[in-house]
């Protein structure tokens, strides 16, 4: 049966994105009072998988690591119509960077066992690096296409994909096992039913933590993050205005200028 | 200490609801508000949906999520939109007499159809001489062969035109203290629905006459016992309706506020935003505490029905508290929107229009007040 681990993250609720502050002495976000919410990138790779799953009968496994409040998001891959779940949750892995974020998830899919494709979105809302993905397939050794917004032909274990690039796309042809990264141009994900809700009350979450996992403290977490967070700040989105004296010529001379400043034109 | 947190499964249910009422209902609202039609694509997506299965159990075809899922999905919904949030409620009133008073062949026929939307379902009981008061109605029926006769006009029928499967309540014409309820389907000779309405709000929600002349009906498609039906209708509209109207209420109650705390974080005025001003601040609380108070009403309510229990007191007085609530909301946010608020393009000036439609259906609030006084003085 072919296998597709979906590897998905809970993030901040965007819709609450002005709640979330910057604690100024650890240069992290205090993220306490934001609701825990699906990646929106990762609906596009659950969608993905589920779409495999009608064309290649496959099972499909989700994974995340997070806090255990993030066992909710998995559920809700599962009410989308994903097989199994697994949780990677310990105090042990809080603070991960990218890097350590992938090793972590690497490790767990090593666990888990035999796929043939791994999915997840090109990048998370609050992180945004798009470096997971990549990362990830670097430690399990394996291809990684980042960006997939078109499977172009499913071959025994040839694929091609298209990738979307700045100004165009790659067509790449790939062989599985690899690691897509997508993009939300891919598909429209299907939202959640109740039928499906009621479906996953059957569908077990696995949850490991560092022991279970097998893995070094030092490899994980804020301890095996290489990444150093020098600053963090708000941005101020706080309008102003300004009104413009002179003749109708100085005005646009006066306007063309601020606007220069400001770096738009 | 008593629970009332929703569960897990509960929060994900809610949550399904806001992405099909954000995705689905959302970008139909513009058309139902110019048309005042019901969209038939929106009839079809609600039934794939299974948003018409939520009480009608697995045997059935059902979901067998029960009531307090069902507000829930009610209010999601009609947080967008109350006109379809409404229409939702109503399919419920059909299905409702079936489930609790039909025979098995009756819900084996009707229910899985239902279930998948395939069937729309309403309740007839209101006439120009009785709603409030249902034993005024005019609408008799006669026993004929294995038929029976039904003549009468319903006027303020929600799903009148859309529904297909509709529990109708008459009069038996010798004998004025007995009532019947029976399954009228769409096309049934005799049966025609006439004046479509054109009401203040929930436009887009369809409500209309029916007019009965002459219609013969099978004898099986009698609900329950002959001469026993103001029970049947009244323990649909007690309960289900009440419930589905504390759904709609909630649903404009918290509508209204967020669109207010959007608008008064967004709306300068002195240097600042309005929702710094102290009388902003002090509706936008009465708003909180209104909504608050009426979501504990009515999941009391409807967790007691889920349990069983006689719950119909109980949805008398959240019925009245958040249709009255959703009223007072609408007032407000459209008082904290100024000059905008009576603009077409901001939400505000259709939740203060559809909130005036919440009141009389399913029993007015004088209604739910002599309920209630009953209730304290039995």
């Amino acid at each position: 049966m072919f296998k597709i681990v979906v590897c998905v993250k809970a993030v901040p609720d965007p819709k609450e994105a002005h709640k979330i502050k910057i604690d100024p002495a650890t240069k992290t976000l205090t993220r306490t009072d934001v609701p825990l919410v699906l990646n929106l990138l990762d609906k596009n790779a659950m969608e993905l998988a589920l779409q495999l799953k009608e064309q290649l009968d496959a099972h499909i496994t989700v994974l995340s690591m997070g806090p255990p409040a993030a066992g909710n998001i998995v559920k809700e891959c599962l009410a989308l119509g994903g097989n199994q779940g697994f949780l990677l949750s310990d105090r042990a892995f809080g603070g991960a960077d990218a890097y350590a974020t992938a090793y972590t998830l690497a490790k767990g899919i090593e666990k888990i066992g035999a796929f043939d494709l791994i999915v997840c979105g090109m990048a998370s809302s609050d992180g945004s690096t798009e470096w997971v993905g990549p990362e990830m397939a670097a430690f399990l050794k394996i291809p990684v296409v980042t960006r997939v917004n078109e499977i172009v032909e499913t071959g025994k274990e040839w694929w091609k994909v298209k990738a979307s690039l700045e100004n165009g796309y790659r067509l790449m042809q790939v062989k599985l096992p690899a690691v897509f990264t997508v993009t939300r141009e891919l598909n429209t994900p299907k939202s959640l039913s109740f039928s499906g809700i009621i479906k996953a009350r059957k569908k077990e979450i696995t949850e490991w933590n560092i022991h279970q996992l097998g893995v070094s403290e030092k490899t994980v977490g804020q301890k095996g993050s290489p990444t150093i967070v020098s600053d963090l700040a708000t941005v101020d989105g706080k309008r102003t205005v300004e009104l413009i004296s002179g003749t109708r010529e100085e005005k646009a001379d006066q306007l063309v200028q601020k606007l220069a400043e400001a770096g738009v034109i | 200490m008593i629970d009332f947190t929703f569960t897990e499964e509960q929060e994900m249910f809610r949550k399904a609801a806001r992405e099909f009422a954000e995705t689905t209902v959302k970008p139909k609202i513009s058309e139902m508000e110019e048309t005042g039609k019901f969209s038939d694509e929106l009839v079809k997506a609600l039934g794939e949906a299974e948003m018409m299965a939520l009480t009608i159990p697995e045997e059935y075809g059902g979901l067998g999520l029960g009531y307090t899922v069902r507000m829930i999905a009610v209010e999601e919904i009609s947080k967008v939109s109350v006109a379809v949030g409404m229409m939702l409620q109503v399919c419920a009133l059909g299905i409702e007499p079936i489930l609790k008073f039909g025979t098995e062949e009756q819900k084996k026929k009707y229910l899985p159809a239902m279930a998948k939307g395939e069937r729309i379902g309403s309740t007839a009981v209101t006439e120009a001489t009785g709603g409030s008061d249902p034993s005024g109605i005019r609408t008799t029926y006669r026993k004929e062969g294995n038929e029976y006769i039904l003549n009468g006009r319903k006027c303020f029928i929600t799903n009148s035109h859309i529904g297909d499967t509709i529990t109708v309540l008459a009069k038996d014409d010798e004998n004025p203290k007995a009532f019947s309820t029976f399954v009228v389907e769409g096309g049934t000779e005799g049966f025609k629905p006439t004046r479509e309405e054109h009401k203040l709000g929930m436009r887009g929600c369809n409500t209309g006459e029916l007019a009965f002349e002459n219609c013969r009906v099978p004898a099986e498609n009698l609900i329950g016992e002959e001469g026993k039906g103001m029970r049947v209708a009244l323990s649909a509209i007690g309960d289900v309706g009440r419930g589905g109207m504390v759904g709609c209420a909630l649903g404009v109650q918290a509508a209204c506020l967020e669109a207010s705390v959007k608008f008064a974080n967004e709306r300068i005025l002195y240097g600042k935003p309005i929702s710094n001003l102290q009388t902003i601040q002090n509706k936008l609380a009465d708003m909180k505490i209104d909504l608050d108070a009426g979501q504990l009403l009515g999941y009391r309510a409807s967790s007691m029905q889920d349990s069983g229990m006689r719950s119909s007191n109980e949805f008398a007085v959240a019925k009245y508290f958040t249709t009255e609530a959703a009223q007072r909301a609408a007032k407000m946010a459209v008082d904290i929107h100024g000059g905008y608020g009576c603009m077409e393009e901001y939400a505000v000036s259709r939740y203060l229009r559809d909130s005036f439609v919440l009141g009389p259906s399913a029993g007015t609030s004088d209604i739910m007040k002599v309920i209630i006084a009953r209730w304290v003085l039995s």
